[in-house]
């Protein structure tokens, strides 16, 4: 069916102004990449995937310009023992990462994969954002693919002894980053990625990862800093056998950020968690987008995502969760919570289960309401200050996504971050 | 929930349902009656609308509004979102007007209306006598209900075959009498309310509705009037390959109450029907309306083959403040249902709920829901939806809750449970939620289960074959709605749950 013509028109708008690298292995990806987008069209304001965020910033040909944060604050995970990897304005910086040889995993910047002859991440390239294409179309995704200018390939074949750090920073007041990694974690290894940083103005991030049976991958994410960022980012992920699959993402600020997980459930008795908290003020825009697939026997999902919004911050989650025939004895939980400071910022949820086998256990709540005032009076009689205990009870309506960190230490970092906003924003 | 006192549902219920099993076959009201019948020429174009307009003797600025929304709908495209599949519908291989010969000239009372058709409605436990009350609830005989009354509007295919307890009605001041009757004798009403819910544009199928509707029911209720008695539809479609459009609009003013309720059966047919109506009500100040439906229009054989597509568009609009509005309904019918029956809470305190039963069973598909939309202070709504998928059904759940910034202090609540009962049925849930105030609380919950193998082991022990067993434990997961049903229904519907899940088991 062809596309309608202001679909089609602001696509080529957006082509027009894209390069893809020549790169040689994987421009076949890229080129199927480019055809699927074409197919598709870029997103527009009547579709129903992007009903509550207008995503016009993000495929308009030229990224709007956003300032540059300067803060003497440290970044969050600076106290970490950690392996840098650090991409300035979406551009691998060799002087400012870490020597990049770790024991028990191998790390190349995604350029070398050709030249380096890497198999695994030349067969997994495109493949997942590729399936994760259908029930729902993510035509960003496919313009990473197509046009990603850089990248790293993580292959994880044993238990390294530190994180693996992607910091994103920001420097140029129009930069338009599109970053794509590919992550393999092999059986039975196990490994924790970090990502923060402000990125770009404009930031398209896809991340591709393939845990084969019984190997187990977290994911601690922070998106702070700049207000004036925008941001799109996919996470297509797919389990094998006994694998486990913990993602947490805290945003804080930036004008428009859109975060997409695809999670697909392939080997029995995978776990899958995905948490989200996010803290908004004034111009802020904030969409949790996440689908879940349950294509085995005996798998868990859970999705705990908690948004706290004022002065007209707007907080969207729309989450899926679909159970294949056959998929029985799955556990899915999904929870979407809002707490609205003021009387002008909104929460918009769309939360969904799509269910085709019966021997399943599947739930889903979602609330949105004010500060709990028997909670306040409480706290109030017994000589706290209303600022406080506002912030106080904010912090306890997140805590429940930031105990999805596993590591405790992480968990506290984010809690930090979490008080140091507050107390900036009340 | 005011209406769990008025029902007579308690303990010692399940044990009638399971005796409801025994007794009931299939679909029990699949036979038609043998009549005969006058068509409008097959298809949909401006002269069938003016012919329709014309059959009902209708005003001029009647048949003007037919024809803008035909011309509307000729613009508009069939929907396709919902999560329901069927074959494209040829809009202009159906009949879009059909009635029995015997009721060319309409009959002034009902003595004088053809016994046939008297029949089919005795046949399906629809008393047209006025002395009658409901058949089919044995016990209301002896109960409190005692000399309890409901009026009742006969639809057959494209006309209303004759309203009862009209004359009594009339003293209470309440005028119930099908639409056609009502656009020529109280046009003033009709021309003020009717479109004021559902715009002629509002969608598809009622805008369709809005060019070729046939016939329906009106009900005004005044200032500060109780209905006397509750009032009743019953929609049946006998003739084959025929639409039926009907319109309904109810409005109750000031501080008035009435109760309405709804049923619709159709015969057993090879061909799949289609069916648009449109429901419109008004409930002004302090008034207050309950609208009940059973909704067993023939499903489809097991092969999908058959059957009714039922799309329709049902919309409350609580303008008053302190006025409610309550949908209750059983779907049971139907192959393919798309129905979302929704509040427009405006007035302050304002209050609506949806208390839902969907069952799915064979090749069925239902998208069902409600829209609960807080404009005005205060207001609170509650949705109880239980959905229950057997065979190779996919039922779904599709709802929007809706807190505009103006609609300070207001409340919802939803809950959606599902039941599977087969691994190759689908449960489904969609809702959407809105929120543009931080002073109202909204609540959703959804679980999605199966039937619980300790409940249904409970069961078996005491003997019971697996077949009640899971009548018993399925009744059980509906209660909240069907407790929420006038009596009236409260039995009917207690039966067609475990109808419509026989053969779902094993």
């Amino acid at each position: 069916m062809a596309l309608p013509d202001v679909k089609q028109s602001a696509t080529e708008a957006r082509l027009a102004t894209l390069r893809m690298p020549e790169a040689g292995c994987t421009r076949d990806a890229r080129e199927a990449a480019l055809a699927r987008l074409r197919a598709m069209g870029l997103p527009g304001r009547r579709d129903e995937y992007w009903k509550y965020t207008r995503p016009d910033t993000l495929i308009s040909p030229e990224a709007p310009a956003a300032e540059v944060f300067h803060t003497d604050e440290p970044m969050v995970f600076d106290g970490f023992d950690r392996l840098k990897i650090v991409f300035v304005d979406g551009v691998f910086s060799p002087e400012d990462s870490d020597d990049l040889t770790l024991e028990g995993v191998s790390i190349d910047r995604l350029e070398d994969i050709c030249c380096k002859d890497i198999h695994w991440a030349k067969q997994l390239y495109g493949v997942l954002e590729e399936r994760g294409q259908t029930p729902v179309q993510r035509p960003l995704a496919a313009l990473n693919t197509a046009f990603a200018q850089d990248g790293v390939a993580i292959h994880v074949t044993g238990k390294p002894s530190k994180p693996i750090s992607l910091i994103y920073r920001h420097e140029s007041e129009s930069s338009d980053a599109i970053l794509h990694h590919v992550i393999r974690v092999e059986s039975g290894a196990e490994v924790t990625i970090l990502e923060n940083g402000p990125a770009a103005s404009r930031f398209n991030k896809c991340i591709e990862i393939d845990i084969a049976d019984g190997g187990t991958l977290h994911h601690v994410r922070a998106q702070g800093r700049d207000h004036q960022r925008r941001a799109a980012t996919h996470m297509f992920t797919r389990l094998g056998k006994e694998s486990v699959y913990k993602s947490f993402t805290l945003t804080v600020n930036g004008v428009l950020t859109r975060n997409e997980q695809v999670v697909e459930l392939t080997g029995d008795d995978a776990v899958a968690h995905v948490a989200g908290a996010c803290v908004g003020d004034g111009d802020f825009h904030h969409d949790d987008t996440v689908f879940i697939t349950h294509d085995a026997v005996n798998c868990e999902s859970r999705q705990v995502f908690k948004k706290v919004l004022r002065n007209g911050a707007t907080g969207v989650f729309q989450g899926k969760i679909l159970v294949k025939e056959g998929a029985q004895k799955t556990d899915g939980y999904q929870i979407s919570q809002s707490l609205l400071l003021d009387d002008d910022s909104q929460f918009l949820a769309k939360p969904e289960l799509e269910i085709y086998a019966d021997d399943v256990a599947c739930s889903h709540g979602s609330t949105s309401g004010a500060i709990d005032e028997t909670a306040m009076f409480y706290l109030r009689s017994r000589g706290v200050p209303a600022k406080e205990a506002t912030n106080m009870l904010t912090l306890a309506f997140l805590a429940e996504a930031v105990e999805e960190i596993e590591d405790e230490a992480l968990a506290e970092d984010i809690v930090s971050r979490l008080e140091g906003w507050l107390a900036r924003h009340s | 929930m005011a209406a769990l006192d008025q029902t007579q549902v308690k303990e010692g219920v399940d044990q009638e349902t399971v005796d409801a099993v025994r007794e009931v076959g299939t679909y029990k009201y699949g036979w038609d009656t043998d009549i005969e019948m006058e068509y409008a020429p097959k298809g949909v174009n401006p002269d069938i609308v003016k012919l329709i307009s014309e059959k009902n003797e209708e005003p001029e600025w009647m048949t003007e509004w037919r024809l803008k929304a035909f011309e509307r709908w000729t613009q508009m495209e069939e929907p396709k979102w919902a999560m329901v599949h069927y074959p494209e519908i040829d809009f202009q291989d159906q009949y879009y007007y059909a009635r029995p010969k015997s009721m060319e000239t309409k009959p002034k009372s009902l003595d004088e209306v053809d016994p046939k058709l008297l029949a089919t409605y005795e046949k399906l436990g629809i008393p047209l006598k006025e002395q009658m009350i409901l058949a089919g609830v044995e016990g209301a005989e002896d109960g409190p209900a005692e000399g309890r009354k409901v009026a009742v509007d006969a639809v057959f295919d494209s006309v209303s075959v004759g309203t009862t307890f009209q004359a009594e009605l009339k003293k209470a001041g309440v005028i119930f009498c099908s639409i056609s009757e009502a656009i020529k004798e109280h046009p003033e009403l009709v021309k003020k309310y009717l479109g004021s819910v559902v715009p002629v544009s509002d969608n598809f199928y009622a805008t369709l509705n809005s060019a070729v509707f046939s016939d329906g029911s009106f009900v005004y209720v005044p200032p500060g009037v109780r209905c006397p008695m509750e009032l009743s539809t019953y929609f049946r479609i006998n003739a084959e390959n025929t639409g039926q459009f009907e319109r309904t609009l109810i409005i109750a003013d000031k501080g008035s109450y009435v109760s309405y309720l709804e049923g619709c059966t159709a015969p057993q047919r090879d061909t799949a029907q289609l069916h648009a109506a449109v429901v419109e009500i008004i409930v002004e100040e302090d008034a207050e309306v309950k609208y009940s439906t059973v909704q067993n229009w023939f499903p489809g054989d097991e092969n999908g083959k058959g059957g009714i597509y039922n799309f329709v568009t049902k919309r409350a609009d609580c303008r008053g403040d302190r006025s409610k509005v309550m949908w209750t309904q059983v779907e049971t019918g139907s192959a393919v249902t798309w129905k979302y029956p929704s509040c427009i809470l405006r007035g302050d305190d304002s209050q609506g709920e949806f208390y839902s039963i969907a069952i799915t069973n064979n090749m069925q598909q239902a998208d069902t829901g409600t829209k609960m939309i807080h404009l005005g202070k205060n207001t609170k709504s509650r949705i109880v939806s239980k959905g229950i998928s057997a065979g190779k059904a996919q039922n779904t759940y599709r709802g929007l809750v809706s807190m505009h910034p103006k609609a300070k202090n207001s409340r919802n609540y939803t809950q959606c449970d599902s039941l599977l009962i087969g691994d190759k049925c689908g449960a489904h849930t969609v809702p959407y939620i809105e929120v543009k105030n931080n002073s109202s609380r909204v609540e959703h919950e959804a679980t999605t289960s199966k039937v619980d193998d300790d409940q249904l082991f409970y069961c078996r022990q005491r003997g019971m074959d697996e077949e009640e067993a899971v009548a018993l434990v399925v009744n059980g997961f509906c209660k909240d709605v069907l407790q929420a049903l006038p009596m009236e229904f409260a039995m009917e519907a207690q039966q067609l749950v475990a109808i419509s899940l026989e053969g779902s088991v094993g």
